[in-house]
This record gives structure tokens, sequence and C-alpha cells, in this order.
């Protein structure tokens, strides 16, 4: 196998943080750009909705953080999974780069449906199954960050984050039908928030292209964060103490 | 390993017994949490007996969740633990053993208690039989589904706060379907649906549970 190019030799941090350096900065230019395209498109030349008003506007940033918050969770449990079962360091790194984006989508979800439900809805809040179930996915986001932040051995935070996430996953499912259950049975709110496939074209092209710019500004903030997340933990290292930015 | 599960199941028994402080504290907390909310809400039995499933649920789960923090703290202290995952029985049975014990101690009281303070709230003996019964199948599950939260935050500062953080929003299923039956047996739409899916939580989390306790021992306790 020697000399042949392989993936695996970046699930070593000192290879990948060059790496997540270059993804980290692509991904910045891609983010900017497309939430440029996305916000002109969005503000501009998707039309006014003749039953919403220009309130709608909202869901160009709503929609696509209540994908990334569900997405983002995912994705963590994924490479919690892999660093339990494979126990490389840095798949638990990136699950922890990547909490504090999923909580903080997580918030902008709920924020701005919030925003938006008082014109739509005359509530800023209503108990309805997707609510509810988002306002618990942002309680499982905040207990993993906060379990990691207590245990100081990073080992045994990385692995009791995992199982936490991975519990976590199966419960979702669980949580979400359960909260559709209960709301459906206490009727009470009168509104939904499926809206249908009514939606017209260019409006469905700017929250598309807003979604891939949520995406984008995903992967740049937790290509930068695992980067200080292994300059915090391998600093005792060679190859670290001759990195450039750190002889500074 | 039955007798492994037996034994773990008898010496966790004696040894409450043999304290019996930490049993009534759980008991007598879900009392006074119960006890509040009408000098919170009022005493007009009219809305008592619309909020009580609920305050019961919660208040089961509040009490459910403080125990926690007994459940695998002693052992972890006094070594016993890291016997036991020396064991060459499977970790899981033991933790299911452990589990069971504190129900029987923690759990158990609480649901047989629970008719009295119906009772306080003017609940007819129909909702009554069936509150006792969701509790019954749910508070297991509770204490299933707390042993991943317990293991996970063990001899960490602040565990206690901590174990809320995590284990609450897994409870919420229970908590939905459990006060879910009872409101719906009294408004006489019949419970049997949220009783099932009771049910099958508390068989799912029998299954899944202590495997990922177990696997979270492990973590903690390396």
């Amino acid at each position: 196998m020697s000399g042949r190019f392989s993936l695996y030799r970046f699930s070593s941090p000192a290879a990948f943080y060059p790496l997540a350096g270059t993804i980290g900065k692509v991904s910045t230019l891609i983010a900017v750009v497309l939430l440029a395209i996305g916000l002109y498109m969005s503000f501009f030349v998707a039309p006014t909705d003749y039953k919403q008003g220009e309130g709608y506007r909202i869901i160009f940033i709503h929609v696509p953080s209540a994908w990334m918050s569900m997405f983002i969770y995912l994705v963590m449990a994924f490479w919690a999974g892999i660093g339990l079962v494979f126990n490389t360091r840095l798949s638990s790194m990136m699950a922890q780069a990547l909490a504090p984006t999923g909580a903080i989508m997580t918030f902008i979800a709920l924020w701005t449906g919030a925003f938006w439900g008082k014109p739509m809805w005359g509530t800023w809040w209503v108990w309805d199954a997707r609510l509810t179930s988002e306002l618990i996915l942002f309680f499982l986001y905040i207990g993993f960050i906060a379990l990691q932040g207590a245990i100081d051995d990073t080992r045994r935070a990385d692995r009791a984050g995992a199982v936490l996430l991975l519990v976590g996953v199966v419960n979702i499912p669980i949580i979400y039908f359960s909260v559709k259950w209960w709301n459906t049975l206490h009727q009470g709110a009168t509104v939904s928030v499926t809206q249908g496939s009514s939606m017209s074209t260019i409006m469905l092209q700017a929250m598309l292209i807003m979604t891939f710019a949520f995406w984008a500004y995903t992967i740049a903030v937790a290509m930068f964060r695992v980067r200080s997340i292994i300059l915090e933990r391998e600093k005792d290292t060679r190859w670290v103490s001759e990195l450039p930015e750190v002889r500074r | 390993m039955f007798n492994a599960f037996r034994t773990i199941v008898v010496r966790d028994l004696l040894l409450a017994m043999r304290r019996r402080s930490d049993v009534l504290t759980t008991l007598f907390f879900f009392v006074i949490v119960v006890s509040l909310f009408p000098l919170g809400i009022g005493p007009e039995l009219d809305t008592l007996r619309l909020i009580a499933p609920g305050v019961f649920w919660v208040a089961a789960l509040l009490a459910s969740m403080l125990a926690l923090e007994k459940l695998f703290f002693v052992d972890y202290q006094d070594g016993s633990l890291e016997q036991m995952l020396l064991a060459p029985q499977p970790l899981s049975i033991l933790v299911l053993g452990k589990v069971l014990a504190h129900w029987l101690v923690t759990g158990l009281p609480l649901v047989l208690l629970s008719p009295l303070l119906g009772l306080q709230y003017d609940l007819p003996a129909a909702t009554i039989a069936t509150m006792m019964f969701t509790l019954l199948i749910g508070t297991p599950a509770l204490s299933l589904i707390g042993a991943i939260g317990a293991a996970l935050t063990l001899g960490i500062r602040g565990g206690g706060v901590l174990v809320s953080l995590l284990v609450l929003p897994l409870y919420i299923p229970v908590l939905i379907f459990g006060a879910g039956a009872v409101e719906a047996e009294a408004s006489g739409l019949g419970g049997a649906g949220h009783l099932s899916m009771l049910g099958a939580i508390l068989l799912l989390a029998a299954l899944a549970a202590p495997l990922a306790t177990a696997a979270a021992l492990r973590i903690s306790a390396e």
C-alpha cells in the first residue's frame, strides 16, 4: 500500500489540518457568493406572495436553517458512530466542531419561525408538532455541548458524547411521532405549517440556493473550528510546534 | 447469568433497605411537587382535575430524574462498579438488575402512593386506576432511559444538573403517552392506543437502554 494515495491518510489530525484550512477557505468563498445570490433573489427577484405578502420572505432563512439543524445532527451522529467504532480521534473532533453550528441553526429556525408566526398566525409560538420537535432538538444539542464541556478528559468526553448522540438519533423519530400524535390529539393548532408545493419555481430556486449557502457556511465554520480543536488537543506534539502560525 | 441478575437485584434492595432515608426522599419529593401545584394554581377542583395527569407525570419525571444520581454513584465510589465491569456475565444484564432494583425502590412506591394524591385532585376512581397503570408501565421506562444519562455523567462535576439536561428531552415520549392515556381515558376516548405505545416504549427501552448504559459505564469507568 506504500506510496498509494489514500483518503484514510486524512484521518490523522496532522494531515487533515492543512486540508481543513483549504476546505474552509473554499467553503467560505462559496458561502459568500451563494449568500449574495440567494439573498438578492429572495429579496428582489422572488415575487410577493399573494396571500402572505412580503412577510413570507423570512422562509428563505427559516427553511434552510431548519433543514440544516436536522441534517447537522445526523452528520454529528455519523461522525460520533465512526469515532466510537474505529477509535479515530478526528471523527470525534468533527462531531464536536459541528455541535455549536447545529445549535445555532436550530435557534435561528425557532427564532425566524416565531417572527414568521406573529404576522401569519397572530402568535409567536404554536405548540405545533414541528415547532415542538425542533425545540426538543435544540435541547438535545445543548445537552451534547454541556456534556462535552463538563468532562475534562477529552477521550472520555468524545466517547460519552458519541453515546449520547447515538441514543438521541434513535430517539428523534420516536420523539417526532409522539409529539405529532400529541399535537393532533390536542388539536390546539388550527394552522398548519405545511404550505403544500404551490411554491413558484423562482421561490424554490432561491430557497435551494440559500440552503446550499447555509451548507457551505456550516462546512466552513466546522472546518475552522476543527482546526482550533486540533491545535488545542495536539498542542504538545512536534508538528504543531513547527507550524508557521504557531511559531510566530 | 440469571443468578448474577438475581444477586444484583437482591444486593441493591438490601443496600437500599439499610439506607431507607434515600428511598423516602424521592417519594416525598414527588408528594411535595404534586401538592405544590394546587397552591400555585388555586384550589378549584375543576381546574385541578384537568391538570392532574400532566402534574402527576411531570412530578414523576422529576422524581425519577433526581433519583438517578444514586443509581451508580455509590458503586462507582467504593469500587464495586469496577468489579461488575470485570465480571464474566454481560454488563447489560447486571445493569438491568441494578435498574430493576432502583425502580422497585424509587419508582414503585411512587406508583403505589399516586391514588392517594389522586384523591386530593378529586379524580374519579377509574381515572386513578388508569393513572396508576400508566405510571406502573411508564416509570420503569424512565428508569431505563435515565440509566444511560446517569452512566454518562458518572463522577463528573455538576453531574446532577447535567443529567437533567441529557435525560429530560429523552423522557418526552413517555410523558406524552403517559399523561395522554390518562387524559384520553378521562375524556372517554379510550387510552388503549396510548397504553400500547407506552408498553412499546418500555419494551424498546428494556432492550436497548441496558446496552447503551453498559457502553456508557465502560467509557465512564475506564
